[in-house]
């Protein structure tokens, strides 16, 4: 099975989170669904090049969290859990607010402020949502007509 | 399986300008250890008394069970080594090497060896003679490989090549690996390579060992704190910090017993942490190497 997971060597972050990311995304958008058998720990080591405690590493806590379940002797598969998808999304949401609290924290923002520009953020991006919206409406009506 | 594949005992060898002091090593069966040191900091020498070819004045070395040099002969069957200034016979073939490894290791595997020709855009009836640097360590390593040996020991497996045929020789070491039977014991001083590839890490200096222990927790203990520091506040004191650098008000620290809790601990003293930064095994091992240096001297 190959894996397409590719490390970068300027992302600073350690290997076995890199690792551990775009396997939640893999499973995010269902590129490996639930259930599915995933590489065994020394393939996915071999096939990246990687050093196997990186490896498994990654998969212990990929198993905290509860994104994939290991079997004694058997493999690894994505956890058969169907409410997997939101909370992967969920917790990548967490991360970046917690990024977005800290870089006002460095601008001395209150928090107000940070609240008060998240949700111009929020409103911008609904209202782009609706012009989109507007004009494929106003598209469509053009080829009714 | 917790079996070691290599143990050094408190192994020391005396030369007139050099010395290797009670050097103490763990290899635990199926892993890689990347082994990393300065130029003439002990590499070679201590894996030329892993090989026997040494003989150490003190402590004791045992090899896949086998108590060296005294059992080298046994133990060689089952190792393969590869060195840079391993001499092949210059007017003999890829081929003809390959078939003299054959008389001898009676678990050569011919159809790996043909593979390895292959993968390593070798050619087996070209002269050794005719090869390139390059050319020369990926044959030397292919005629270590296929006898599918039970350590690998390479010395410097890396020095030399260019980046296409660096990225071919750790993917082969990877593989061998695949087997959990196998264990790989590799000296380096690209970081890269052995931040990459090692299970273990051991960093040598001036014939001592100052560190040794699994990536991972290489990798988690070693942080830089950067810190900002109210008006006449000292630098909070912080376990294993091994150098304070930046400036008065903003000091960077250096630890290697980092736990998150030390980032709550500088808050409760009013201390504010700007930013925890993991670091590279290049800036682990030269911060290691210069607080080490700077004790001995001090």
């Amino acid at each position: 099975m190959h894996s397409g997971i590719v490390i970068s060597q300027t992302d600073s972050r350690p290997m076995y989170l890199q690792i551990m990311e775009q396997v939640k995304q893999r499973v995010a958008v269902g590129e490996w669904a639930p259930g599915d058998e995933i590489p065994s720990i020394r393939q996915l080591a071999v096939a990246l090049r990687v050093s196997v405690i990186t490896i498994k590493r990654a998969y212990l806590e990929l198993e905290r969290e509860g994104v994939i379940v290991t079997q004694q002797g058997k493999g690894s598969i994505v956890a058969p859990d169907a409410a997997l998808s939101p909370r992967l999304y969920d917790e990548e949401f967490r991360e970046h607010v917690e990024k977005v609290a800290r870089l006002g924290e460095l601008l001395g923002l209150t928090s107000e402020e940070i609240a008060r520009r998240t949700k111009e953020a929020a409103k911008k991006l609904g209202e782009e949502r609706m012009n989109e919206g507007r004009m494929a409406e106003a598209g469509a009506a053009k080829e009714i007509v | 399986m917790n079996e070691l594949a290599v143990r050094f005992d408190g192994v020391s060898k005396r030369y007139k300008h050099f010395s290797l002091e009670s050097i103490h090593l763990e290899l635990p069966t199926g892993s890689i250890m990347g082994f990393i040191g300065a130029n003439g900091a002990g590499k070679s020498t201590t894996i030329r008394i892993l090989m026997g070819l040494v003989h150490q004045d003190a402590g004791s070395v045992q090899v896949l069970g086998h108590a060296m040099p005294a059992e080298q002969a046994t133990a060689k069957l089952d190792i393969g080594f590869v060195s840079e200034d391993m001499r092949l016979y210059g007017p003999a073939t890829l081929e003809w090497h390959m078939k003299f490894m054959r008389r001898i290791y009676p678990r050569w595997d011919q159809k790996y060896a043909e593979e390895l020709t292959r993968r390593f855009d070798l050619k087996a009836e070209q002269k050794i003679k005719g090869l390139s640097h390059g050319q020369r360590v990926k044959a030397a390593l292919l005629l270590a490989l296929a006898r599918r040996p039970r350590l690998l020991v390479l010395d410097e497996p890396t020095t030399g090549l260019d980046p296409v045929a660096r990225v071919e020789v750790l993917g082969e070491l990877m593989a061998a690996l695949a087997d959990e039977e196998r264990t790989i014991l590799f000296s380096s001083h690209n970081t890269l390579d052995v931040e990459q590839i090692s299970d273990q890490i051991t960093f040598i200096d001036r014939g001592r060992i100052i560190d040794s222990d699994d990536k991972e927790r290489f990798l988690d203990r070693w942080r830089r704190l950067r810190l900002v520091l109210p008006p006449d506040v000292e630098v909070p004191r912080l376990p294993g910090v091994v150098q304070v650098g930046g400036s008065g008000r903003l000091p960077v620290l250096t630890t290697d017993r980092f736990e998150p809790a030390m980032v709550s601990v500088c808050n409760e003293l009013g201390v504010a942490v700007q930013a925890v930064d993991t670091m590279t095994l290049e800036e682990i091992f030269v911060a290691n190497v210069h607080s080490r240096r700077e004790r001995m001297t001090a």
